[in-house]
């Protein structure tokens, strides 16, 4: 006789703050898990990326090398390295363990806005506000690009991979996507700057944060509108947006200080977290629990769900 | 031996073997192991044994290398000849040998042992070994049990079933004879050369007779040696062999040692040539390059004389009979009458078995056949002669010389075939790339004319079809024609189109060759006939249509060579035209109008075919889906390098009428979501087009500055509403601002627009120049790369205007000019200040930067302040300039210095004041003296 199923819980949403990270590297441009949210990285103003353990609240390891502020970093599926890339126009990939450069990439003609692995971490692909995505090949010692993908009319906000797809948010509005698999590339048209793009943890779904305060969720296959998510500020700054663990939210920053949540289904604001004073600039959700990485004035904050005790943090380092 | 006694002893029962260990003395511990180089050797006498050299393993000769003894030199044996002169004794090898040589491993061994022969199997310990192991080891126990039981056979078959028959080694085979094995040795009188042997002639006789002979005793045959087939390796004279050791005992103790003696002895036999039985020598070393030894008794003739009695002084057959066939050559008997009677065998007839009386039929040979009298034994291979050569006259005569008309056509066989022919038999499309067809380039009346031509050539070849067929010569060139027609295919000389006029001082000819070409052309046998002129006589005709027919073919060929040589080009390279992507995304309008009706999905959806690079599909684990591509990114089509087209996408129209711009812009503005300014390198490219027109834009801008002062004022006014501020703070603070119009500030890309040209024109192509600029001067700007230059993606356009009213000021320009290079990088989403300064006013103060916070908050104040102060300077200084420039410049400064402090780490708060005390009084001198530098750097 089997017991009958558990009833889902009701997906929490991180409210409770539970560690407050001094990056003490200027303004942390922005905040990023590592794949299984063990850590994190963040990359500062003042040409450092730090590696943290956010759950503890410790700071691991500083990575410096940039010559100008860092403004996107990603680790890779089995935590040995990172890339980062930053305003020197370069994308650098590190040793996690040493904290050396591994190779540094040149080529882009201005500043790195965003720069992701691939899912073996074979390729780094960077978007920069040269309006290019560049697919650095991490295997082999050539200086070039494998690939520049320069559809793109404006500088490249966002850059999310997948298995087999690129998804890129533009300035000139429009969020591309390059499927590899069936030699595709899909331009939706959203209207304003795109901002920030991700996944929807299913693969289905995109979101895309513009600058006329909307976040938009779109189908992947045919592009139609699925959600619409306002009520946030964000008008000029590039600031990031998330899926929460289980696809069920939708996180924005706003430049008042706050995160916004939206249920993804309803597109109702379910709750508005107050981060600090100034512009929150970049988010990060955990991978598969209820935590969040906020990033605002030089600190970042971690938020987990009201009823996590310190119990269940997960052995760290 | 310890068995030997152990079995002789009746009285014991136990029967041991092997040496019995000596008893261990009581109470006496067992000695330590001699450690190695401890150890010595001694042999049997006591002697301590030395090793002459590591690896040759000698052994002592004599007394420690002596020939004497302990004793001294004395012989072993010393026998009076008083008494014994009568028996010789005769002195073996083993006399002068140590003990120890003819023990068991000695070089002589006396004892008895069985060789490898008879021995039943080489005993390999450590084999032997390996097998018990591998025997209990193996999967099936016992398994290799059966390896002992069956040895491989170690004489052949053969060899065995002679030895059953009772032949031995060293026999001859076949029945045993009465004469005397002496008779088998060789004709004294047979050539011996090199070192000869003493001769033995008259010995053996000698022998012979005084050998007691009995009846019943029969020989076995003499053994037939092989021939000896191995090559002469050696530099050696012939038949020579250098001394062997093994040989060198031979024939003393031949009988009594197998091992080493009789198995030496027999294969040596050949070598010296079974002399040395007859010879009776007693000694084994007796090499040919020997002298007599010293132990040889008879030291006769050692030095052979050659006399003429040994050579042949007559040709004659040799003797048969000497039985060494394998010595020399068959002979050939032909003297001898039967020559089966010689090949007969002379074996032992086995039983029921009997001799065949008459021979077998002899062998019917065949004579190979008779050879034809005209056969010449070479291939000659006929020249192959394809329609395609290019030697029509060759062809002809060969043709003609075969006999018969090639009137089948050459389409049967496949190999005459050109190309054009094989498609057209498969029915496949022509290729449209090298070799165009020349009627394509004919014009319509052409194609008329040929027309015409054609069906007047049917025409005239119906009505002469019944007297051409009478002609036979007229027929045999039909034959012909046709073949060339068909060999020639469509690349004949079309006379329309080709310079090549080879009758051009004869139109009339002139014209009948064009005529025969094309109905050759058209496929058309006889139309040579129906052009010609029916005037001329048959021989006439048939003259002039094979000077038509040869024209045909040189011009062919000539031109057939010369289109081989070359190729269309694949690509034109085409200078005026330019890639772009052949897909373009859509028109925004519509998009626009999608969005804002909410309706995504088609509407705004562009998909693409594109190609990502192989190697990229290899990292990311996916199949390539143009694998037979070599297109990467979007496939791209030529497009005129300055055509409109190009670039119609893009949103911003260059017209260079003011107030036309300016009504566009406007226009263009009241869109709500203007969906971005061009990116810069669009930019770029339009400056690089308009560079000519900017000074004319210039001065008309000049002109009519009056007016767009009040037009861009409403225009702004209504802007800044629409636009969001770009920076948070310093929205709060400008609506608490009385003076508004001056934060409406113009994009600075529209700044860049302008005066990328008239200032540098690399700078709007090389960003990285202006971008390292930036990095060299930090102390000279100090905040040139803290600063966020306020670049709307959704900034007006209409400001174009304005700035331009304002940019004309001549002591200006070069200012804002500089300020728009230096912040030139920053377009589309900003990046927030690092610390807020204005705005955290309202929020409670965050404990940690309390101090900073303290700073920050005075800053501001200090800035208003200095702002006010300036522009008040400013006024009064430049009374004479017009309004709005002031107020821009004003702004400008006042924003420069906000941005910077709201863009200062906490590091440098203290010092913040000074800087923006001397930010602030940054004078246009100042400004000018910067901006000189720039270039410098640049370069």
């Amino acid at each position: 006789m089997a017991f009958p199923e558990p009833k889902p819980k009701k997906p929490e949403l991180p409210k409770k703050l539970v560690q407050t990270l001094e990056c003490k590297q200027g303004a942390v441009r922005a905040v990023r898990f590592n794949v299984d949210g063990n850590y994190c990285l963040t990359c500062g103003s003042d040409k450092s990326l730090k590696l943290w353990n956010p759950h503890k609240g410790t700071l691991l390891k500083t990575y410096s090398g940039h010559g100008y502020e860092v403004l996107d970093a990603a680790g890779s599926f089995d935590n040995s390295q990172l890339c980062s890339c930053g305003a020197d126009k370069t994308v650098v990939l590190w040793d996690v363990a040493s904290g050396q450069v591994i190779r540094k990439f040149r080529g882009h003609a201005g500043k790195v806005n965003c720069v992701q692995f691939n899912e073996e971490a074979t390729v780094i692909l960077s978007g920069s506000i040269d309006s290019s995505v560049r697919c650095w090949d991490c295997r082999s010692r050539r200086p070039d690009p494998i690939q520049i993908l320069d559809e793109a009319k404006d500088g490249v906000s966002s850059l999310k991979v997948s298995d087999y797809e690129i998804l890129s948010g533009s300035v000139d509005g429009r969020v591309r996507r390059y499927d590899l698999r069936a030699g595709e590339l899909y331009s939706d048209y959203v209207g304003s700057p795109v901002t920030s793009v991700c996944f929807s943890k299913d693969g289905q779904c995109t979101l895309a944060a513009s600058l006329d305060s909307t976040l938009r969720l779109l189908d992947k296959d045919t592009g139609e509108l699925l959600g619409e998510y306002t009520g946030h500020k964000n008008t000029a700054y590039k600031l990031d947006c998330c899926l929460s663990e289980k696809d069920t939210h939708v996180a924005s920053c706003s430049e008042d200080g706050q995160v916004y949540f939206w249920d993804l289904v309803e597109g109702s604001l379910t709750l508005s977290l107050p981060v600090g004073r100034g512009v929150v600039q970049s988010l990060s959700f955990h991978p598969s629990e209820p935590g969040l990485l906020t990033a605002s004035e030089g600190r970042v904050q971690f938020w987990r769900e009201e009823t996590h005790t310190a119990e269940e943090q997960p052995p760290a380092c | 031996m310890a068995a030997s006694e152990a079995s002789d002893s009746e009285e014991e029962e136990l029967a041991g073997y092997g040496t019995a260990l000596e008893p261990l003395p009581e109470g006496e511990r067992i000695k330590k192991p001699v450690p190695l180089q401890e150890q010595t050797v001694k042999d049997e006498k006591g002697r301590y044994k030395r090793f002459h050299g590591a690896f040759s393993g000698g052994f002592s000769a004599g007394y420690f290398n002596t020939v004497g003894s302990k004793e001294g030199w004395a012989p072993s044996t010393f026998v009076s000849s008083r008494q014994k002169r009568a028996d010789k004794t005769v002195l073996g090898p083993e006399d002068f040998m140590d003990e120890e040589d003819l023990s068991e491993y000695g070089i002589a061994p006396k004892e008895i042992t069985t060789t490898d022969d008879f021995a039943s199997k080489p005993k390999d310990r450590i084999k032997e070994k390996a097998r018990q192991i591998a025997g209990v080891t193996a999967s099936i126990p016992g398994a290799t049990a059966l390896d002992d039981l069956i040895a491989p056979a170690k004489i052949t078959i053969g060899v065995e079933l002679l030895r059953k028959m009772g032949w031995k080694e060293g026999q001859g085979v076949g029945p045993r004879v009465k004469r005397k094995p002496r008779k088998q040795k060789p004709d004294p009188e047979v050539k011996v050369y090199g070192c000869a042997l003493p001769p033995e002639g008259s010995e053996g006789s000698e022998d012979e007779e005084d050998e007691y002979q009995p009846e019943n005793v029969t020989f076995a045959p003499k053994d037939v040696m092989p021939v000896d087939l191995t090559p002469k390796e050696n530099v050696h004279g012939l038949g020579y062999k250098g001394l062997d050791p093994t040989k060198a005992l031979f024939g003393v103790s031949g009988g009594e040692h197998p091992s080493l003696f009789t198995d030496g002895s027999e294969k040596t036999s050949n070598l010296l040539g079974d002399l040395r039985h007859s010879k009776g020598r007693k000694l084994g070393i007796s090499g040919q390059a020997f002298g007599v030894g010293a132990l040889e008794e008879d030291d006769d003739d050692i030095y052979a004389t050659e006399t003429l009695s040994k050579y042949d002084t007559v040709l004659k057959d040799e003797e048969p009979g000497d039985m060494l066939y394998g010595w020399t050559a068959p002979k050939q008997y032909k003297n001898k009458k039967g020559m089966e009677k010689e090949v007969r065998y002379i074996g032992k007839i086995l039983d029921g078995f009997s001799l065949a009386s008459k021979s077998s039929a002899p062998k019917k040979t065949y004579l190979p056949p008779d050879l034809p009298r005209d056969y010449r034994p070479v291939h000659y291979f006929r020249p192959v002669i394809t329609a395609r050569n290019e030697n029509p006259l060759l062809l002809q005569a060969l043709a003609e010389s075969t006999g018969k008309r090639e009137t089948d056509t050459p389409q049967q066989n496949r190999h005459t075939l050109n190309a054009s022919q094989r498609r057209e038999l498969l029915g496949e499309t022509a290729l449209k790339g090298p070799s165009p067809s020349v009627l394509e380039y004919l014009s319509g009346k052409d194609k008329e004319r040929i027309k015409e031509a054609k069906q007047a050539a049917e025409q005239q070849m119906k009505t002469q079809t019944l007297p051409q067929q009478s002609l036979n010569i007229s027929s045999s060139s039909d034959g012909v024609n046709h073949k060339w027609q068909m060999a020639l295919g469509e690349q004949l000389a079309t006379p329309g189109s080709s310079d090549f006029k080879p009758f051009a001082k004869n139109p009339e000819k002139q014209k009948r060759y064009e005529d025969y070409v094309e109905s050759l052309k058209q496929g058309q046998k006889d139309t040579p006939e129906s052009h010609s002129d029916p005037g001329m006589t048959e021989w006439e005709r048939g003259r002039e249509r094979e000077e038509f027919f040869h024209a045909a073919v040189l011009y062919k060929s000539s031109n057939s060579v010369l289109s081989s040589r070359f190729t269309r080009a694949k690509h034109e390279d085409d200078t005026d035209k330019v890639e772009v992507p052949r897909d373009q995304e859509m028109d925004i309008d519509d998009k626009e109008s999608a969005v804002k009706m909410k309706m995504f999905g088609k509407l705004t959806r562009d998909k693409f075919e594109w190609h990502p690079e192989k190697l990229l599909c290899k990292r990311f684990n996916v199949p390539d889906p143009y694998s037979d591509s070599s297109i990467v990114g979007l496939p791209k089509v030529k497009r005129d390098k300055y055509s409109v087209f190009n670039f119609l996408t893009l949103p911003e129209s260059t017209t260079t009428t003011i107030t036309q711009t300016t009504n566009e812009k406007i226009q263009q503005n009241i869109n709500p979501n203007k969906p971005k300014k061009p990116s810069r390198w669009d930019v770029s490219d339009k400056e690089k087009k308009k560079n000519d027109s900017v000074s004319e834009f210039l001065s008309l801008a000049r002109s009519k500055v009056d007016i767009q002062q009040q037009q861009p004022e409403s225009v702004i006014e209504e802007d800044r509403s629409r636009t969001n501020e770009p920076l948070p703070n310093k929205a709060v603070n400008e609506s608490t601002d009385p003076k508004k119009e001056e934060e409406s500030r113009p994009s600075m890309d529209l700044f860049k627009a302008i005066f990328a040209s008239s200032s540098d024109e690399k700078s709007s192509s090389s960003e990285e120049d202006s971008d390292e600029e930036t990095h060299q001067t930090p102390s000279a700007m100090p905040n040139s790369e803290s600063t966020k230059p306020a670049n709307l993606p959704d900034a007006s356009s209409a400001d174009v205007q304005e700035c331009m009213a304002v940019t004309k000021e001549p002591d200006l320009v070069p200012p804002l000019l500089k300020e728009e290079l230096d912040k030139k990088e920053e377009f589309g989403p900003r990046l927030p200040p690092v610390f807020f300064s204005k705005t955290t006013q309202k929020h409670e103060p965050v404990p940690l930067a309390s101090s900073l916070e303290a700073n920050q908050k005075e800053k501001p104040k200090k800035n208003k302040e200095k702002h006010k102060a300036k522009r008040e300077h400013k006024h009064k200084k430049e009374k004479k300039k017009k309004h709005k420039k002031h107020r821009h410049k004003g702004k400008h400064k006042n924003k420069k210095s906000e941005k910077n402090s709201s863009s200062e780490t906490a590091d440098s708060s203290d010092s913040l004041s000074d800087i923006e005390e001397e930010i602030t009084d940054l004078s246009s001198q100042e400004l000018l003296r910067r901006l000189k530098h720039l270039p410098a750097m640049k370069q």
